[in-house]
């Protein structure tokens, strides 16, 4: 463990160092356990960054196996989710914990 | 209850798996059950503490400190299963002589549990966090406190009844045998967290290198369908890799192979203890 920690903190350095590479970004918001807005388009081929606002007072699971992406955002908080570079296509994604409402889409082109 | 069962289960049998395996591997040590026990109390403990502060951990390092804390957790237990794999592979050999002869039972095994204990814990922590945070989501959303005790208690028995059933399939396997299983199994589990965690520091923006997709084969074998997710949990599975993905894979395999070899005492102790 000792060694894992001596681990993350080497690599933020490292991602300190790479955040440079600056990626685009979105938003995109977290109410009553949906995605708002529900679909969203970003540059294929890119690094895209995306803000996700939780306005609601429960964590939520961002899922997608098509992104590679699982990040808890906890309530009342926001969560950066980096993704691609991606082919062009439809990505879908979903909250985990309120999969059958909050769902959502990511369109690169 | 139903959504607080089938969550608690999902991410039950995915410790549960690790579990059954550690249990099996360590077959005919004294104080296994004390370790492997320890390792699910630290490991549930640890799930507390994280959901407890997990906004304070998403909001490190700039926005990327959850999956650099999964990735260092991921990573820590990659080194316990090859420590453990250089330690089986020196040892392995007189145990295995040993259990044969005098029989599992009254086996007197001495084997450092330590990195198994570890292993165990953060297979327990990495989950346990999710399901207390899913948990706390369902009660703080107004579900009634009973009902979802209710379904994550039947989630926790039918997690742990699928965990006895992975031991005793294991272990049915012939002693002769089992350590050669156990230890491919183990190098399954390593490369499938080593993969796993370079797509979290990938999601870090750590590593930006070798992120193309390689295939896709979701439509045949979804990871997040149970199939899949016993897959990924056992061996790693994935169902759209990266090249980084796949060779970080292959690379862990070679390299507990080595570790393994390397380790292993020279063929004339071999025939002495045989």
């Amino acid at each position: 463990m000792v060694r894992g920690s001596i681990w993350a903190v080497v690599l933020a350095a490292l991602s300190v160092a790479s955040a440079q590479t600056l990626a685009q970004e979105f938003n995109l918001v977290i109410r009553n356990h949906k995605f708002e807005p529900q679909e969203i388009r970003v540059p294929a081929g890119k690094r895209v960054s995306i803000y996700v606002s939780n306005e609601d007072g429960t964590p939520e699971e961002f899922e997608s196996p098509a992104l590679k992406v699982e990040k808890v955002i906890p309530g009342k908080s926001k969560g950066l989710v980096r993704i691609g570079p991606l082919a062009p296509g439809r990505y879908e994604f979903f909250g985990d914990f309120h999969a059958d409402t909050a769902k959502g889409t990511v369109i690169a082109e | 209850m139903f959504g607080a069962l089938i969550i608690v289960f999902r991410e039950v049998i995915e410790a549960g798996l690790i579990i059954g395996i550690v249990l099996a591997a360590t077959r005919g040590v004294t104080g296994r059950g004390r370790w492997v026990a320890t390792g699910v109390l630290a490991g549930t403990l640890g799930a507390g503490i994280v959901a407890l502060f997990a906004e304070a951990i998403a909001n490190a390092f700039e926005g990327s400190g959850q999956e650099l804390f999964n990735a260092s957790v991921l990573g820590a237990a990659v080194v316990m299963l090859m420590w453990h794999a250089t330690w089986m592979s020196r040892h392995g050999r007189e145990i295995a002589v040993e259990m044969a002869a005098v029989g599992a039972a009254v086996t007197a095994g001495r084997r450092p549990m330590t990195a198994l204990c570890v292993v165990v814990g953060l297979a327990v922590l990495r989950e346990g966090a999710e399901v207390v945070l899913f948990l706390y989501g369902i009660l703080a959303g107004g579900a009634s406190g009973s009902s979802l005790f209710v379904g994550g208690m039947l989630g926790l028995a039918a997690g742990a009844a699928f965990t006895a059933l992975t031991y005793y399939g294991l272990v049915s396997i012939p002693t002769r045998h089992i350590f050669a299983v156990t230890t491919v199994l183990i190098a399954l589990l390593a490369a499938g967290m080593a993969a796993q965690a370079v797509q979290y520091l990938d999601s870090a923006g750590v590593i930006n290198v070798l992120g193309s997709q390689l295939w896709d084969s979701s439509p045949w074998l979804p990871q997040d369908g149970i199939i899949g997710r016993i897959l990924r949990a056992l061996i790693g599975y994935t169902d759209r890799p990266t090249e980084l993905q796949l060779i970080t894979y292959l690379a862990t395999l070679a390299a507990m192979a080595a570790l393994t070899w390397l380790a292993a005492p020279p063929r004339a102790a071999h025939a002495r203890t045989v």
